[in-house]
């Protein structure tokens, strides 16, 4: 599914150059569920973007399906995105002047689906996530949850093999942020990859496969069967606060 | 294709921002509805201007005379002179580039009251014609005919004569043709009552107040003798007027011992040279309402384009996310130039009908109010109408381009980051 080979990244600022990512090998399997963890400004939202061709990166080589994706025009990207990738953002990113119906509906817009049928389909999957009764609701109208919850019903709505959560309870409090967590592995459950973004250990611990990011390489991968071992590692910070 | 979705899309973000979308569009309405007032009142101002001058030979050259200026062969200067039959036999023999000559005398309504009937009296202009006149400065006779060659041959008593002259020499519901004047102490039947077309006047005085005569009869009745006060003339088609007009000049110079460089002696204008002012100035008007008129549209368009580019950075994020999940850059292009031609194009088509209203308005105002003006049919043609539109629609594009380019240039990736 996802193929990443020696990936280099570095921002450029004036003059100086950040290497943020270092040579990244890594393989995801269709139907994953992965959580990428590191301290702050190793590189997991960097290393997410190129993963949904939102950045571009220098050195190696990215298969997505198959298909290596470099020097995209981005009109092939947004199409790709659009097909392939949904997305769930820490700060939800929903569009603030349109209800949650529409928000959802707006990547079918982009497909060319008729006004109609779009938001037919936007009602079913806003049903699936328990928010009918908010279809109507502004953003700014809605709890932090149901928010996260139309966002990751706008990430399904193009029926895309993976979804890409940058910190998506990162705004969050514990017991939703569990909920959102369990609509995740729902989700995963129906098969589609599932790659997020976290600093919390009992988060990541939902995940099947944890892969740590340190000084813009991967230090550690922690598979499912080892998980045991890594709560044992982590216990303390995996105790309740 | 119409997309209604797009229209949806267009009309709630502009909805969004509503007070800054009637900002925007204000500019527009602004350029666009004085460049419709100004071009409007220019193209009413020369209409009235050559309504009034439409049916005047603009071929034409007029000559009269003046005190010399400069003594020659024997005679001092400041020595008085008039034309004579002569002069107008001379010309008619051997300035074949003469088309219509047309010698004329005053009777001066200066003098006091010139005309009398029973117990009306009045003063008018009195001129003594030939009917070549009207072929210069056009009458329509609203009653009875106009003066003819056989008045002129047989020097016959007969008059026409303008409108306010029938308003005080007659009664109300009295018919003038046929009745007699009293002018200058000899009688002369009324033949026809006369409306003047053009609004030139030569003579002074207003051309209502006019009473037309024979130029034999008035030459003989009032013992002018060979004198000749005034002349007209046009130009055969194909010669210039001034040309004609320097080289009459000369002639009558010659002919009546006056030095050739007296620039005083002999009168003369010549309507050409006026014509040829005038639409210059008429030119220059429209000229300078499209300069004004677009430069104002311009700094609307800027207006609008820059309006753009803020709401564009104002919606950076949402861009982002639109980009995010899918929306292809052709899409955003799209999105907002439509955006910046919508907005053109209604606050340009609204200052546009109010524009045009407006000078209906006026129009209307300026018929109930009489002819008198200089002044007339206010109207803006519909190509105008519809050029503007195109440049409106075209500038609208342009306007969006600037933004929307500045727009894909951001990548989703820095779109997204923009949280602020
Ligand atoms: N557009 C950019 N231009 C310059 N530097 C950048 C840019 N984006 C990220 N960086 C830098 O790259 C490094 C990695 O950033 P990244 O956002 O990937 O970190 P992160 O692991 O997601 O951190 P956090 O946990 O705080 O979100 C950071 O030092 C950051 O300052
Ligand atoms: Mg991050």
């Amino acid at each position: 599914m996802i193929k990443l080979t020696d990936i280099h990244k570095s921002y450029e600022m004036g003059s100086n150059k950040l290497h943020v990512l270092k040579g990244i090998d890594l393989d995801i399997h269709q139907g994953e569920f992965v959580s990428i963890m590191g301290s702050s400004g190793s590189g997991k939202s960097t290393l997410l973007n190129i993963l949904g061709i939102l950045d571009n990166y220098d050195q190696g080589s990215y298969h997505l399906g198959g298909k290596l994706i470099s020097n995209m025009t981005e009109k092939k990207a947004a199409q790709l995105r659009n097909e392939m990738v949904g997305f769930v953002f820490q700060s939800f990113n929903l569009i603030s002047f349109k209800n949650a119906m529409e928000n959802v509906a707006l990547p079918l817009y982009y497909k060319g689906v008729n006004r109609k049928k779009r938001n037919m389909i936007a009602m079913e999957y806003l049903d699936r996530l328990g928010l009918k009764p908010w279809a109507e609701h502004m953003p700014n109208e809605m709890s932090g949850g149901q928010k996260q919850r139309v966002a990751i019903a706008r990430a399904l709505i193009s029926k895309p093999q993976i979804i890409l959560a940058d910190e998506p309870t990162g705004a969050l409090d514990t017991s939703t942020s569990y909920e959102v967590m369990e609509i995740l592995r729902e989700i995963n459950d129906a098969g589609i990859t599932v790659i997020i973004v976290t600093h919390e250990h009992d988060i990541a611990s939902m995940t099947q496969k944890i892969v740590r990011l340190k000084d813009g390489r991967i230090d550690e991968v922690i598979l499912n069967g080892e998980l045991a071992d890594f709560r044992e590692r982590y216990s303390k910070e995996l105790q309740p606060v | 294709m119409f997309d209604l979705d797009l229209w949806k899309e267009i009309l709630s973000a502009l909805k969004q921002n509503r007070m800054r979308s009637f900002m925007t569009a204000f500019g527009v309405f602004w350029g666009i509805f004085m460049l419709i007032i100004m071009s409007g009142a220019g193209r009413a101002l020369e209409n009235g201007v050559l309504e009034g001058v439409k049916s005047f030979a603009t071929n034409s050259a007029f000559f009269w005379t003046e005190r010399t200026s400069v003594p020659f062969e024997g005679f001092q200067r400041g020595r008085r002179w008039d034309y004579d039959n002569q002069d107008i036999e001379y010309i008619r023999q051997n300035v074949r580039e003469v088309e219509y000559l047309s010698p004329r005398l005053f009777g001066w309504q200066q003098d006091g009251d010139n005309t009398v009937r029973g117990e009306r009296t009045g003063a008018f202009n009195i001129y003594g014609d030939y009917p070549d006149y009207f072929k210069i400065d056009g009458w329509t006779p609203i009653k009875g005919r106009l003066m003819n060659e056989i008045d002129v041959r047989e020097k016959r008593k007969v008059c026409v004569i303008g409108e306010r002259v029938v308003e005080v020499m007659f009664a109300k519901d009295e018919d003038p043709i046929g009745q007699y004047l009293k002018i200058s102490g000899v009688y002369f039947q009324v033949v026809g009552v006369i409306h003047p077309e053009t609004k030139i006047n030569i003579g002074g005085g207003k051309k209502e107040e006019t009473i037309i005569i024979p130029f034999t009869t008035m030459q003989t009745a009032y013992n002018y003798g060979n004198v000749i006060h005034f002349f007209s003339v046009t130009a055969k088609k194909g010669h210039s007027v001034s040309d004609l007009q320097d080289k009459l000049k000369t002639i009558l110079k010659e002919r009546h011992k006056i030095a050739p460089d007296d620039l005083q002696a002999v009168g003369s204008f010549n309507i050409e040279a006026e014509f040829i002012k005038f639409n210059a100035l008429f030119t220059g008007i429209q000229v300078l309402t499209w300069i004004v008129g677009i430069g104002t549209l311009f700094a609307g368009i800027i207006g609008v384009s820059n309006i753009m580019l803020v709401i564009i950075k104002e919606r950076t994020q949402e861009i982002g996310i639109q980009r995010a999940i899918g929306a292809t850059p052709g899409k955003i292009i799209t999105h907002i130039v439509a955006e910046s031609v919508f907005l053109t194009v209604m606050a340009g088509y609204v200052g546009l009908s109010l524009g045009v209203g407006l000078l209906e308005l006026l129009s209307m105002a300026l018929e109930a109010g009489g002819e008198e003006l200089f002044f007339r049919n206010p109207q803006v043609d519909l190509k105008m109408a519809l050029s503007a539109l195109a440049v409106l629609v075209i500038s609208g594009m342009f306007a969006g381009l600037i933004p929307a380019k500045r727009a894909i240039n951001i990548k989703p990736i820095d779109a997204l980051r923009d949280e602020g």
